[in-house]
């Protein structure tokens, strides 16, 4: 049998059968996000339309699986009253779902600005710093799924802890982005869409995080301290520091 | 968080009502109860749970000391009642009895009519000095299992004539006639339909506030949705023994979690 389930199966088989379908799905959720991530920050990088459109149109598959996910846990519970472990798995299902959905929604955000972005100059790295912040929360998120299936909380753990590197990733770019809009104002208006788009990525990764807190409640059956680096403030410490330049 | 918890837990504690310390039941050859200890608090539902013929009725039957009635039974250990030990050679059973009362499966009225099956224990223990007295414990008793307003105008009617769940609501007032301190009950919804189940449930809850219930149950919801401490049992032994909600979302021990979850433990 497979680690993704319990090591010992329900004395009504198709309490297992449902189990394992809605985990599937959520699977399944997963990894259509993580290509509309990678899909996104590609097509923005390449000012590839057609891509983006491709990201955008896919949004729909991952908003029906979401609403699938919820109907089948409603069901599950109405049906099996579920306890213990299989309750936090389907709580932990519920949420993890909910924020798979939240994630896509910023991937359509980033591909609809792309859009937008084609029309306008390029500027110097920007671009290819939002792939790598996407990249990071990409490669966050596959691992989250990782720890789900596994039910490790190690790895979980280790996903949290990273939010911090992609903070930081969020403060860089937004530190260089003040510098071109200070440094000519026909920046602004690409730079306000660049910028919305990597407080996007910013927020996919405290999503995927909340995602790896999750797996470590349903793995533990507790929630993890709140001892997580935060690297979040920094941006409102920048902007005053820049206004004083400015003067 | 946890701190909170376990404030509010300290604050929750109750007396302890019945402590039990070392019970073995032996029938015959077969050791039915193993080496069990637990605490039975005061003004609490604890509710017994575990696959048929671990032994939660023969271990709730100790507590009144109705395994005296079966010749092969045999009790070891301490069962303390408010400190004192029921088993003591100078405790009478029928008064200890009558202060831990027991309601059974299958409500099981006396062919009587609805006022004598409740004033039956009075009348044995001498509660009443007069009519008019017993008219009022008759009265209180009924109104305490919930069935006052269906039967105050047929008291004189005979109690098999109610409906299942009606018969099961006059068994408890019959047990609770004698004042009792702890009401036990051996699976008392399982002969029920679901709204006599829930309102005998609803009885359970608010007879918690005058005594220590301890209820034997097949139903994991029932157990949830009425108790505030379940013991799990298992081939004799007390396996796991904590709050209600502990049990429900995070048991200690994997027996305990395959039991609850329906898995093949
Ligand atoms: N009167 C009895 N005589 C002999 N064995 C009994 C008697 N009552 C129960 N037992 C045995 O004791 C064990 C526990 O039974 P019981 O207490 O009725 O379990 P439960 O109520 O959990 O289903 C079982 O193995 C059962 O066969
Ligand atoms: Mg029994």
């Amino acid at each position: 049998m497979s680690p993704m389930y319990s090591d010992q199966e329900h004395i009504v088989s198709a309490y297992d059968r449902d189990l394992e379908a809605i985990q599937a799905l959520v699977m399944r959720m997963g990894g259509l996000v993580e290509a509309a991530i990678l899909d996104s920050a590609r097509a923005l990088e390449t000012r590839d339309v057609e891509l983006a459109e491709k990201v955008r149109a896919g949004d729909r598959t991952v908003d029906e699986l979401e609403v699938q996910i919820n109907e089948e846990c409603a069901r599950t519970i109405a049906i099996r009253g579920p306890v213990s472990q299989d309750l936090r798995v389907l709580l932990t299902v519920f949420r993890l779902s909910g924020s798979l959905e939240r994630v896509g929604d910023y991937a359509k955000n980033m591909a609809k600005r792309t859009s937008v972005l084609v029309e306008m100059r390029p500027l110097p790295g920007a671009d290819s710093a939002l792939r790598r912040m996407a990249r990071e929360v990409q490669l966050m998120l596959k691992d989250t799924l990782d720890a789900y299936v596994r039910r490790d909380a190690e790895l979980a753990e280790d996903v949290r802890q990273r939010d911090h590197d992609v903070d930081q990733m969020y403060n860089a770019i937004f530190r260089e982005f003040l510098t071109f809009m200070m440094e000519d104002p026909r920046n602004i208006t690409g730079c306000m869409h660049l910028h919305f788009i990597a407080k996007n990525i910013e927020r996919m990764g405290d999503l995927v995080t909340n995602m790896a807190e999750q797996v470590i409640y349903l793995v533990t059956a507790k929630m993890p301290d709140d001892s997580r680096p935060k690297g979040d403030e920094t941006p409102y410490m920048r902007a005053e520091a820049s206004d004083d330049k400015g003067e | 968080m946890d701190d909170q918890r376990l404030t509010e837990r300290s604050v929750d504690q109750k007396e302890i009502k019945i402590s039990a310390k070392n019970v073995q039941v032996y029938y015959g050859e077969t050791h039915a109860i193993k080496d069990v200890d637990v605490e039975i608090e005061d003004n609490t539902v604890t509710a017994f749970i575990g696959p048929s013929g671990c032994g939660k009725s023969t271990f709730l039957r100790c507590l009144n000391r109705m395994n005296d009635t079966i010749d092969i039974a045999r009790v070891e250990g301490t069962i303390l009642l408010d400190g004192e030990d029921i088993y003591d050679k100078r405790v009478d059973p029928v008064q200890l009895r009558a202060k831990v009362g027991m309601v059974f499966q299958k409500p099981n009225p006396f062919p009587k009519s609805i006022y004598d099956n409740v004033a039956y224990g009075p009348r044995i223990h001498g509660m009443a000095k007069n009519r008019a007295e017993l008219d009022e414990i008759v009265e209180k008793s009924l109104r305490r299992a919930a069935l006052w307003d269906e039967a105050k105008d047929r008291l004189q009617a005979p109690g098999t004539g109610l409906s299942g769940g009606q018969q099961q609501r006059l068994c408890i007032a019959r047990a609770v006639a004698t004042e009792p301190e702890v009401l036990l009950m051996d699976e008392p919804c399982s002969a029920l339909d679901p709204i006599a189940t829930g309102q005998v449930e609803e009885l359970i809850d608010e007879l918690r506030t005058n005594y220590s219930v301890v209820i034997v149950t097949h139903s994991m919801q029932q157990a949830a949705r009425v108790s505030q401490k379940t013991a799990f049992f298992h081939l004799g032994n007390l396996v796991e023994f904590d709050e209600t909600g502990k049990i429900f979302t995070n048991p200690e021990d994997s027996r305990t979690e395959s039991y609850i979850s329906g898995r093949i433990g």
